[in-house]
């Protein structure tokens, strides 16, 4: 297990580590559990100091630590700026943490009473507008996906301990999906946020013919009035477009400008 | 002697989520005995309404990271009865594969992964590959089949991309299920051996008479749909479910809490295994009857020994299924969806115990109304009795802090509670 690890014949150190979540599903941390083939090789690199999911021990220093999750309640603000004390390098892990995720759903209706009341009732409940972690503090490095793909972690992971670079594809899912000969699912009649969103996930959904619906962010230069076009010429309404545009936050901006123009759409509910 | 103690763990360990248990004894008299829940809401319920049908299985698998697949197919299982679909045979069987495998999957990674380091006198997993090499590789073996399993007929281990309302975008290769059939058929000595394992544990002696919820299996162990049965007599059908589910608010706990015909009830494993105890595989009674496990059982620990029979009984039934699979041609993997107005309930055994999904649509197919009611919700109550009980058999006893910390702590692990699930 332990033993000198070395790149390039020089001596490397095993950085400590730790992982945390806020609002989640706790699916990214599980994904790292999820590589059994490759994990303990993965736990050779690594000193995993903090994982409450995983382990009782529990340290308050680490060299990278990874948030998994969104900000949706105030005491997560204090727990995120702590994390960030400690951390030489903190990585948003996951789609919640680098946008806010499924969760940001919420951020659709403007009054959060209506939210909480649809909810539990009246029974008090604290919460609030959900942001990325990226709102409230410095974030070294993002990891895309809802869920994260554990090969993309395992080799960001070794490029971090190797000191190389970390880089992502700037290219679109559609590039990988014509890598992979997929038959374009628009052909089949499918939706898809593939044109727009950025790739690295090796197009997983759609090489399992399920349309993409952008859970890793824009690609570098998405040209979205072209997808929105696409969509249009496909015979697909700006409401599905919506629904794929606004589902993890990633294209929150550009959601924003679709609901503008489609008056259609009950976008923000005013009920109380 | 010594008659004092004080617990409090905050954010416990190798769970799913955040709880906290707080134990307070004073001269052998419990002051406080307490489970909360902490965690933050992400209102599920509420992100549905006005979204279209499609949405609420792909957005409502992320309630979960362990049970994407069961909360995905008990939304799609809502929808569908919404809409009046009947699923395929083809797809049923499928479903129900891919439900075993999540099961198989999940269970495994709670045994070996969050309970066993508990019995093995360690903080995790990561010392015992060293110390206990093959038990890891062993549970990382299973684990891999299940997950590899997953993958290939729900296109992911984790937020499935190939289970859609009407069936499945597309479907596995016959070869890879051929594959994955010798596969669980090599893994049974992987489980006997994990049951041998189990027996060197020393379970923790402690019962409370408990009212255990399933689904009540007619001809096969439950998994996906039908009514409910307890031990205490309560049968419902699946859209009835509000009268079993009863949910309620308490300060303490961000989830909502249950309860039927006592102050709290339990669902998981055990109530699964006491309440169907003659529709388990042959193989798996019996790995119970050796382990001690015969209903009704009314000991929570035991949940740990139900989820290992639970493994062996998916690990045969898969089996029988991809025969039936292969014994004939692939007929259309999904079929047209008409959406109208009205409402559906689906209910599906996942992990950790019965999981309902309600919506009700308008003429568009739009979500005017969500309800998920999660199995750890139910069982959060029951587990803040069985924790004061717990104190009230220890106090007195003598045992130090940590001794009390610990059973705690191993008796919050065993109900394999899904705390942020729970919340949602």
């Amino acid at each position: 297990m332990s033993g000198q690890l070395s790149y390039l014949g020089i001596p490397l150190v095993r950085p400590k580590v730790g992982f945390f979540e806020l609002s989640s599903c706790e699916g990214c941390q599980l994904q790292l559990l999820n590589n059994e083939a490759t994990l303990l090789d993965f736990l050779n690199l690594v000193e995993i100091v903090n994982f409450r999911e995983g382990m009782s021990e529990r340290a308050d220093t680490y060299d990278i630590a990874f948030v998994e999750g969104s900000v949706t309640r105030k005491d997560e603000i204090t727990r995120l700026t702590e994390i960030r004390k400690h951390a030489k390098i903190l990585v948003a892990l996951g789609s919640c943490a680098c946008f806010g995720g499924v969760n940001q759903l919420k951020n659709r209706f403007r009054d959060l009473d209506w939210v909480k009341k649809e909810v539990y009732g009246d029974f008090p409940i604290e919460t609030m507008e959900v942001h990325p972690l990226a709102d409230f503090v410095q974030v070294d490095l993002e990891i895309f996906g809802c869920p994260i793909k554990k090969e993309e972690v395992e080799r960001i992971v070794t490029d971090l301990v190797v000191g190389k670079t970390v880089r992502h594809p700037e290219y679109p899912v559609c590039m990988e999906c014509k890598a992979n000969e997929n038959i374009c699912l628009f052909e089949l009649g499918e939706p898809c946020l593939g044109p727009v969103t950025r790739a690295g996930c090796d197009a997983w959904c759609t090489s399992n013919r399920r349309g993409c619906w952008g859970c890793r962010g824009p690609a570098e230069g998405a040209n979205l009035n072209q997808m929105k076009e696409i969509m249009h010429i496909y015979g697909f309404s700006n409401e599905i477009l919506l629904d794929r545009l606004e589902c993890f936050g990633g294209f929150a901006s550009f959601a924003d400008t679709v609901r503008s123009q489609n008056k259609k759409t009950p976008a923000r509910k005013k009920k109380s | 002697m010594k008659f004092s103690c004080e617990v409090d763990v905050r954010h416990l360990t190798r769970v799913e989520g955040h709880g906290n248990i707080t134990i307070s004894i004073k001269n052998g008299v419990v002051k406080k005995a307490q489970w909360e829940v902490v965690e933050t809401p992400r209102f599920f319920e509420a992100l549905l309404v006005g979204k279209h049908w499609e949405n609420a299985p792909y957005i409502c698998g992320r309630i979960c990271g362990i049970c994407s697949i069961g909360h995905t197919l008990a939304s799609i299982r809502a929808v569908e009865n919404a809409f009046g679909i009947t699923p395929s045979p083809q797809t049923a069987n499928l479903r129900l594969l891919l439900k075993h495998m999540e099961t198989l999957q999940s269970h495994i990674l709670h045994l070996y992964f969050l309970a066993a380091p508990d019995f093995l006198g360690v903080g995790s997993v990561l010392p015992l590959a060293k110390s206990h090499p093959e038990v890891v590789q062993r549970a990382l073996r299973l684990k891999l089949l299940a997950n590899d399993a997953c993958d290939i007929i729900g296109g992911r281990r984790l937020h499935p991309t190939r289970t859609v309302v009407g069936g499945f975008t597309m479907l596995p290769e016959k070869g890879e299920l051929e594959k994955i059939r010798q596969r669980l058929l090599a893994s049974v000595p992987d489980l006997l051996a994990s049951a041998e394992l189990f027996k060197t544990f020393g379970i923790p002696d402690f019962s409370r008479e408990t009212e255990f919820v399933s689904l009540k299996g007619e001809t096969d162990y439950p998994f996906i749909g039908g009514g409910l049965v307890s031990t205490d007599g309560v049968l419902k059908k699946e859209h009835q479910y509000r009268g079993m589910t009863n949910e309620y608010c308490a300060e303490g706990f961000t989830s909502k809490l249950s309860k039927l015909s006592r102050a709290s009830f339990a669902v998981g494993a055990l109530a699964r295994l006491n309440n169907n105890f003659p529709l388990l595989h042959p193989t798996a009674q019996e790995v119970s009857k050796s382990l001690g496990l015969v209903p009704v059982n009314h000991n929570p620990y035991m949940c740990n020994v139900a989820q290992l029979v639970e493994c062996v009984h998916v690990v045969f039934d898969s089996v029988q299924l991809i025969d039936t699979l292969l014994g004939s041609p692939w007929q259309e993997p999904r079929q047209p969806v008409q959406a109208k107005k009205g409402e559906g309930v689906g209910a599906v055994e996942v992990p950790r115990g019965i999981l309902y999904h309600y919506y009700k649509f308008n003429s568009h197919g739009k979500v005017i109304k969500a309800d998920c009611v999660i199995p750890t919700s139910q069982n959060h109550a029951n587990i803040l009795h069985d924790i004061e009980a717990l104190a009230s058999q220890y106090a007195g006893t003598g045992k130090q802090d940590r001794e009390i910390e610990l059973l705690a702590e191993m008796l919050v692990r065993a109900y394999d509670p899904c705390i942020s699930c729970s919340v949602h």
